[in-house]
């Protein structure tokens, strides 16, 4: 049977690097109603700030730009949080996806962004389409 | 200007550099601490570097990247660094980059 969505919260912010905690902060804040573990809510948060930074130096380049963040809450204890952008596109998302690249060149980047999402989630999808913009999508299933 | 949310405590002692890092570091803090740690360890070129990560409250893959990037300078500049103290969340980050398989590299409870 599927899942009802009980709650939601939708938000846009700036992409400053200073909103990275508070993306973080607003996210847990808005799930703490699940009542999560406190490892839960520290993954789910760290997936946020990896997906959140992302868009904020890939996706608009350190340029700014509004990334969309949407958290729904669901009857079965599980929570989707998409973040999305309108920012250059990944051009090959599997790519991307790998353990340790990255397009950064200054070797400050770890490219270990997606693989902690993946790690502190239960499910990552990632749609991108070049000069359109990415929406990562992340589901985590609550104990 | 916005609250600092990272802050890099940096002591020379006996020719070992140490830093303590306290509070988040995210793409954002990760920056200035790069520049903080990096000029010390130039200013003072020690035989060593302790990163002391007990006071951090929270860490993803950029202050992997901090982390690293100051591993991996540490290591051109023959440096011998140790990380202490990582919190059970932190050695949690460490685990999807295999920090702990660094050659050379110590990893202090």
């Amino acid at each position: 049977m599927k899942a009802k969505k009980t709650n939601e919260l939708k938000l846009t912010l700036p992409a400053l690097s200073a909103n990275e905690s508070a993306a973080r902060a607003i996210v847990g804040a808005f799930c703490a109603q699940l009542d999560p573990t406190v490892e839960e809510i520290a993954d789910l948060k760290c997936a946020v700030s990896e997906a959140v930074t992302n868009c904020i130096v890939h996706a608009y380049g350190g340029e700014g730009g509004i990334i969309y963040i949407s958290v729904s809450l669901f009857d079965d204890r599980s929570i989707t949080v998409t973040i999305r952008d309108r920012g250059c596109g990944i051009a090959d998302v599997p790519l991307a996806r790998q353990p340790l690249f990255t397009t950064n060149t200054d070797g400050e980047r770890s490219g270990m962004g997606f693989s902690v999402m993946e790690t502190f989630t239960d499910r990552l999808t990632v749609r991108s389409r070049i000069g359109e913009g990415t929406r990562v999508t992340m589901k985590k299933c609550l104990s | 200007m916005t609250k600092e949310t990272l802050f890099v405590d940096l002591a020379v002692k006996e020719d070992v550099l140490h830093a303590a890092l306290s509070g988040e570091i995210d793409h954002h803090s990760a920056g200035a601490a790069r520049e903080k740690i990096d000029a010390a360890l130039f200013k003072y070129r020690p035989a060593a570097f302790s990163f002391d990560l007990s006071n951090v409250a929270f860490m993803d893959s950029s202050g992997l990247g901090l982390i690293l990037g100051r591993v991996a300078l540490c290591e051109e500049m023959g440096i011998a660094v140790r990380l202490l103290h990582p919190s059970p969340r932190v050695r949690k980050i460490f685990a999807v980059a295999g920090v702990d398989r660094i050659k050379n590299l110590t990893i202090e409870a």
